[in-house]
């Protein structure tokens, strides 16, 4: 317990100092002026929320090979905080944008295939309302788990494979990408912390899930009494 | 400061959605451990 509230401390205490990063220390960007802050939030938002369903997809894998439970409890966790960190990406995002490109909204290929993932991972969650019985929840689930995953490429290579409305990668993005030093340095620090948080509430909602298969179990003992 | 507005508002949006997913889970948890105590407390008396 004492653990757990000790990362909490870090996590919100990193996320504010990123955000105290993004506003204070972060040097003005040239073109799009004070609105290009958002970056920070956005795409450490974005990696984090890809790195979750990074984690979803292994122990999506990890359940069809070994079937133990303890992977599709992460499974569901991952994919609930990957999704929760998309739709933070998708929310900041337009906001970023209109003042940018003049319209919220564009069907290019980063977005469309970003948007294409936060509906399938939401499906995925759904798939899992669907199904009573665990074992095949789980199996049916990790399954389509890996599937949705096959999305989590084109999102990162929309930028790279096709022109976009959405800008170019400035990390990784090859010759004539990259960023001012500073920037650079505050970018990812956010990235590091928006990965604190999500391990944090991958680890709460891990734990939600052991719960739900205690209650299951005595529920089950209840009922053959 | 063109722009602080929006900026803020994308943060505080996305905060917002972080404490609200953080406060789904704790409320799900506690409903959870109620659940565990009370089935708990239903089985030994069963079983005796």
């Amino acid at each position: 317990m004492l653990r757990r509230i000790l990362l909490a401390a870090v996590a919100i205490l990193l996320v504010l100092a990123s955000a105290y990063a993004a506003f204070f220390i972060a040097p003005t960007e040239r073109t799009m002026g004070l609105i290009q802050r958002i970056f920070y939030f956005h795409v450490g938002s974005a990696w984090a929320g890809m790195d979750a369903f990074l984690v979803c997809f292994i122990a999506n894998l990890l359940y069809v090979w070994k079937r133990a439970p303890k992977y599709d409890w992460l499974g569901v966790s991952a994919a609930e905080v990957g999704l929760v960190l998309t739709t933070v990406v998708l929310v900041t995002g337009p906001i970023w944008a209109h003042p940018v490109w003049g319209i919220w909204w564009t069907w290019d290929a980063r977005l469309t295939s970003t948007f294409v993932l936060w509906l399938l991972y939401v499906s995925y969650l759904l798939l899992r309302t669907l199904i009573d019985e665990p074992d095949r929840r789980a199996l049916l689930s990790a399954l389509f788990g890996i599937f949705a995953f096959l999305d989590v490429p084109l999102v990162f290579g929309a930028i790279r494979w096709w022109r976009t409305q959405h800008p170019s990668p400035v990390i990784m993005g090859g010759p004539g990408s990259g960023l001012e030093h500073t920037m650079k340095e505050v970018f990812l620090f956010s990235v590091a912390a928006m990965h604190v948080l999500a391990a944090f509430l991958i680890i709460e909602r891990y734990i939600l899930e052991k719960m739900k298969n205690e209650v299951d179990i005595l529920q089950r003992e209840a009922e053959a009494l | 400061m063109k722009n602080l507005d929006s900026v803020f508002a994308a943060y505080l949006i996305g905060w917002a959605v972080f404490f609200l997913f953080y406060v789904s889970i704790a409320k799900r948890t506690s409903d959870l451990r109620a659940e565990i105590e009370r089935l708990k407390n239903v089985l030994p008396r069963s079983k005796g």
